[in-house]
């Protein structure tokens, strides 16, 4: 059964496709961002309180290492696919960071069903999300061949001080040092309400991926190829890196929805300004109108059930 | 007695949203005083850019300066950013009381 939060994106997605006037207005999507972002850091940050922070150190590594060995395996696939290699390394950037929301909706239905997991897992996400960003620049560079034009130290600005990370490394530390105690005052709006400000927000992003389901046809298979296909064997990946490290069930489904999930956010900002060349709405169709419902619907129950096969 | 007017350019760009540093570094490279910001919606043939959220935003400057700073700041934004992002601009004379300020 899906986790109820799905339904609001589904809701969304209908709304858009019978052109229904329903409007998230925009302050309200900045606080709920705001929101998320700050109580996913914030969970995770209490649970770091309890351990020592040396023994994640293997984690961090193997997620960064991972981040950015997705898009250096998806770029050649690809360009098998006759993208051309400056939107194959846009797509592939995309693939390479995560998405959040996604990631929350697998700790909800991970928490609904009762599998436990690394509840400091939001440190993973924090930081996959900047090394498939450099990965894809680099790979667009080195297929250009010429000179060198990105700004290296302004992208690593954007992408290490913008929002997401911002706020999901702020909320790790404030929960790692106020710990369990320190936190428990905020509990009631930054812990409780999760799941229903998490709802609210899918409603707002099946709006945005209804209306990039119309553009799957301008692009054709391809992107449909890319939407589907690659999220199942990047959660492969993912499984086995979690698998190897050692990680519980719900840590292995989580590592495995994180790569296969696709950033919509922060990617599509960053490779706007790096690949100015590489056509955004590709990108975006792909990750947010295609692997984004993908994943909600089929993929979290699939990487769920891959990582209990593969733990005992 | 009537009020002294001067005349000065306003150049209107309106671009993607993630242009909006480099535009208003640049125009302020090549001698822009000031400028305002919205944001805004719309359409062209072929895309459709609502904003409807953040990777997808459209903004709208406005600056007034001396006809020869807003060709300067045009040209160099056809050059640099109209070959790959979404970026339309016009020009129009507009009165100013205080002419220095532009």
């Amino acid at each position: 059964m899906l986790d109820v939060v799905v339904y609001f994106f589904l809701l969304g997605v209908f709304a858009r496709l019978v052109r229904s006037d329903l409007r998230v207005p925009e302050a309200l999507y900045e606080t709920l961002a705001i929101y998320l972002l700050l109580a996913i850091g914030l969970k995770g940050g209490i649970e770091l309180s309890r351990q020592p922070l040396a023994a994640l150190a293997p984690q961090v590594l193997a997620c960064m290492a991972l981040g950015f060995a997705i898009p250096v395996v998806l770029f050649p696939l690809l360009r098998v696919l006759r993208l051309d290699s400056a939107d194959a390394a846009s797509v592939a950037a995309h693939y390479g960071s995560v998405s959040v929301v996604t990631f929350a909706v697998a700790s909800a239905t991970l928490a609904r069903e009762g599998i436990a997991h690394e509840s400091h897992a939001a440190l993973w996400v924090a930081v996959m999300e900047a090394p498939g960003i450099v990965a894809g620049i680099v790979l667009a560079r080195r297929a250009a061949r010429g000179p060198a034009r990105t700004n290296w130290r302004a992208l690593a600005h954007d992408v290490l001080f913008g929002k997401s990370v911002l706020l999901l490394i702020g909320g790790l530390t404030i929960g790692a040092v106020a710990g369990a105690a320190g936190t428990a005052p905020i509990k009631a709006v930054f812990i409780d309400p999760f799941k229903g400000v998490l709802a609210l927000f899918l409603l707002e992003l099946g709006l945005v991926a209804g209306a990039r389901l119309a553009e799957v046809r301008r692009f054709g298979a391809a992107v449909l190829v890319v939407g589907i296909g690659a999220p199942p064997l990047l959660a492969l990946a993912g499984a086995g890196v979690g698998w190897a490290l050692g990680l519980s069930t719900g840590g292995v489904a989580l590592l495995a929805t994180l790569s296969a999930s696709a950033s919509y956010i922060a990617a599509p900002t960053a490779m706007r300004i790096a690949v100015p060349e590489a056509n955004a709405a590709l990108s975006i169709t792909a990750a947010l109108g295609i692997t984004f419902p993908f994943n909600l619907v089929i993929g979290i129950p699939l990487y769920i059930g891959l990582a209990q096969r593969i733990t005992p | 007695m009537s009020l002294a007017k001067h005349t000065k350019t306003l150049l209107v760009i309106v671009a993607e949203a993630a242009l909006e540093e480099f535009l208003v570094r640049d125009a302020g490279a090549r001698g822009a005083q000031g400028w305002t910001i919205g944001e805004v919606q719309g359409a062209r043939l072929g895309g459709l850019r609502e904003g409807r959220w953040e990777a997808d935003r459209t903004i709208e400057l406005k600056l007034i300066c001396d006809g020869a700073v807003a060709d300067a700041i045009a040209e160099h934004v056809i050059a640099t950013y109209a070959p790959h992002y979404a970026v339309a601009l016009y020009f129009s004379d507009v009165k100013v009381l205080r002419p220095e300020r532009y």
